[in-house]
């Protein structure tokens, strides 16, 4: 399937929607690019810790509410900057966890449970402070009723615990990841860290696979082992290579510091992210015209070396 | 004594409190340049530990964030974001963890926010979040954690509690149900700060070499004992060099020399 037709056919506006990758990696981009590309809208968006897809949906206007545990890009941007601006100026209503919650929260999806229970933030502002408010709550029936729930360990002292805080699963509508490898029915092998990739697409409803290569059936199946989501959890393949970039794909590129730092750039200056927006994404038919644009010197650089899966050496200033 | 910048002295400060056998948890920045500094000068034995599931990373080059492929590279395996976070909620795994972490805003018990400042619902600043900060914070036995010593920094409250540490002292912490252990250092630009074994209140530890005590205390929002501070050494030229040479030749954390 093409990236537009997937785009359109399983991303609506006010759609609850979870990307993949983490910060400076394995973001799925081109789909990010694509959803900004079509004016999609209302959008409540749900990630772990995420950085650069997170910050351009929101810069490209798509994004209302989003559950999130860190909105940051590493070095390249300590908080990510559209987001930043989004929450100071009160257009995007945040609903914040912790990482393992948020990773959690997916995996009860993915498993098809209402909550599951951790032990991480009791007393803290995670636990008391609500982005989303009670009425509002009850008013949407895509948004459990309570943020988390804090109760007594119902056996006892059993395995010296007192207290528990119960996540609610999230169900996206879809989720959008970025793999190395699939086979044209959609079975799936994420080569390095898969973060919570899985669990995400696992929960979704619809699920749509980006990768950089499609191989044959067979040769995956050589090995099973290494692969980590049927094919039938998958509703659209797209063959897409760099797909992730500007951020990285772990033994096929690097993350693209020239890129990211000018992003960063543009992104402080509303006029200047305006025409970013308006030059590499709206004038550009799809992701390999987006890619057209960027030096070839450049993207020579962030060529993985094999042994390391990144560009070693790579100037990253 | 040999030259050095104010983030070279905190890196080999915090690498100083790193032991062999530890687990560390690196968050970004100069966490992770502290833990590569323990490994190549004096914790060779200690285990670089990503929350994205990189487990006992070897790190050839500064990784820009947890994500970073780099992180990937020789580790003893690779798990996913649960696994990694179910270690240190494990007591038997998670009491052999020691976390880093940075923050916004510290209070006097080592409670930290890296979420706002203002109003949650309407802030004046936000910051990134949580990411794994309040689950390592809530499970490990023993967290350094990295601050800029600046009055809006150190404050009697915080805005947002995004981490917890020893909560209100003595042992309110254990007694909301989170785990053995806290914060148990704070590393500064100008000074370090530990927690008082019966009170949790931090205490001065030491100033650095050529930062007076009224400076430091100058700096903060909230009294602290001074009765027990004594100097901190300086980094020797060997950890100098290691530090530079070894662990971020491109400068990506130390920043300008």
């Amino acid at each position: 399937m093409s990236l537009d037709h997937a785009i359109s056919r399983f991303v609506h506006d006010g759609c609850h929607l979870s990307i993949g990758g983490f910060t400076v990696n394995r973001n799925p981009m081109a789909a990010v690019y694509e959803i900004i590309r079509q004016k999609k809208r209302g959008i409540h968006l749900y990630a772990h810790s995420n950085g650069q897809g997170v910050d351009e949906l929101i810069g490209g206007g798509c994004v209302d509410r989003l559950e999130i545990a860190y909105a940051g890009n590493g070095r390249f941007a300590p908080t990510c900057v559209r987001f930043r601006k989004a929450v100071e100026s009160g257009e995007l209503v945040v609903e914040d966890y912790s990482n393992f919650q948020m990773s959690l929260r997916f995996t009860a999806g993915a498993m098809g449970l209402p909550f599951l229970p951790v032990k991480s933030g009791i007393e803290s502002d995670i636990a008391n402070q609500w982005g989303f408010k009670p009425a509002a709550r009850r008013s949407d029936e895509k948004i459990p009723d309570l943020k988390l729930c804090i109760i007594d360990n119902p056996f006892g002292r059993w395995a010296d615990t007192t207290r528990l805080v119960l996540v609610p699963a999230i169900e996206p509508d879809v989720s959008i990841i970025h793999a190395q490898t699939a086979d044209s029915s959609g079975t799936v092998r994420i080569d390095g860290l898969a973060f919570t990739d899985i669990e995400q697409a696992k929960a979704a409803r619809h699920v749509i696979v980006t990768c950089e290569t499609i191989v044959d059936t067979r040769q995956l199946r050589k090995q099973p082992e290494r692969n980590q989501l049927p094919f039938f959890c998958v509703d659209a393949v797209v063959h897409l290579p760099m797909g992730a970039y500007p951020t990285a794909c772990y033994g096929h590129y690097d993350y693209d510091p020239g890129y990211l730092n000018d992003y960063r750039n543009y992104a402080q200056n509303d006029e200047h992210h305006r025409n970013y927006l308006d030059r590499y994404i709206f004038k550009t038919k799809d992701h390999a015209a987006f890619i057209s644009l960027q030096p070839l010197h450049r993207l020579n650089k962030i060529k993985a070396d094999p042994d390391t899966g990144y560009a070693t050496g790579l100037n990253r200033l | 004594m040999a030259d050095f910048t104010l983030r070279e002295m905190m890196t080999v400060v915090a690498s100083r409190e790193i032991h062999d056998g530890d687990i560390v948890f690196c968050g970004t920045g100069i966490s992770m340049l502290a833990a590569m500094a323990a490994k190549h000068i004096s914790a060779p034995e200690s285990i670089i530990f990503f929350e994205t599931g990189a487990i006992d990373a070897q790190l050839e080059e500064v990784p820009m964030a947890v994500s970073d492929s780099r992180v990937m590279l020789g580790a003893a395996m690779h798990g996913s974001l649960s696994e990694a976070f179910a270690f240190m909620q494990n007591p038997n795994t998670g009491s052999k963890v020691v976390g880093i972490l940075g923050a916004a805003q510290c209070d006097l018990y080592g409670n930290l926010n890296s979420t706002v400042i203002g109003d949650y619902a309407n802030p004046d600043i936000r910051f990134p979040g949580s990411g794994g900060a309040c689950d390592v914070s809530s499970f490990v036995r023993r967290t350094i954690v990295f601050m800029q010593l600046e009055k809006r920094r150190f404050v009697p409250r915080l805005d947002y509690m995004t981490s917890p540490g020893w909560l209100k002292g003595y042992t309110s912490r254990t007694a909301a149900g989170l785990s053995q252990g806290g914060p148990s250092v704070v590393i500064t630009d100008k000074a370090v700060f530990r927690f008082d074994e019966i009170t949790r209140k931090m205490y001065l530890d030491g100033c650095f070499p050529d930062v007076s005590r009224q400076e430091v205390l100058d700096n903060m929002g909230f009294k602290v004992d001074v009765t027990r501070e004594k100097p901190v050494a300086p980094p020797h030229a060997c950890e100098l060099e290691i530090l530079r040479s070894r662990c971020d030749p491109q400068r990506l954390i130390l920043g300008p020399s």
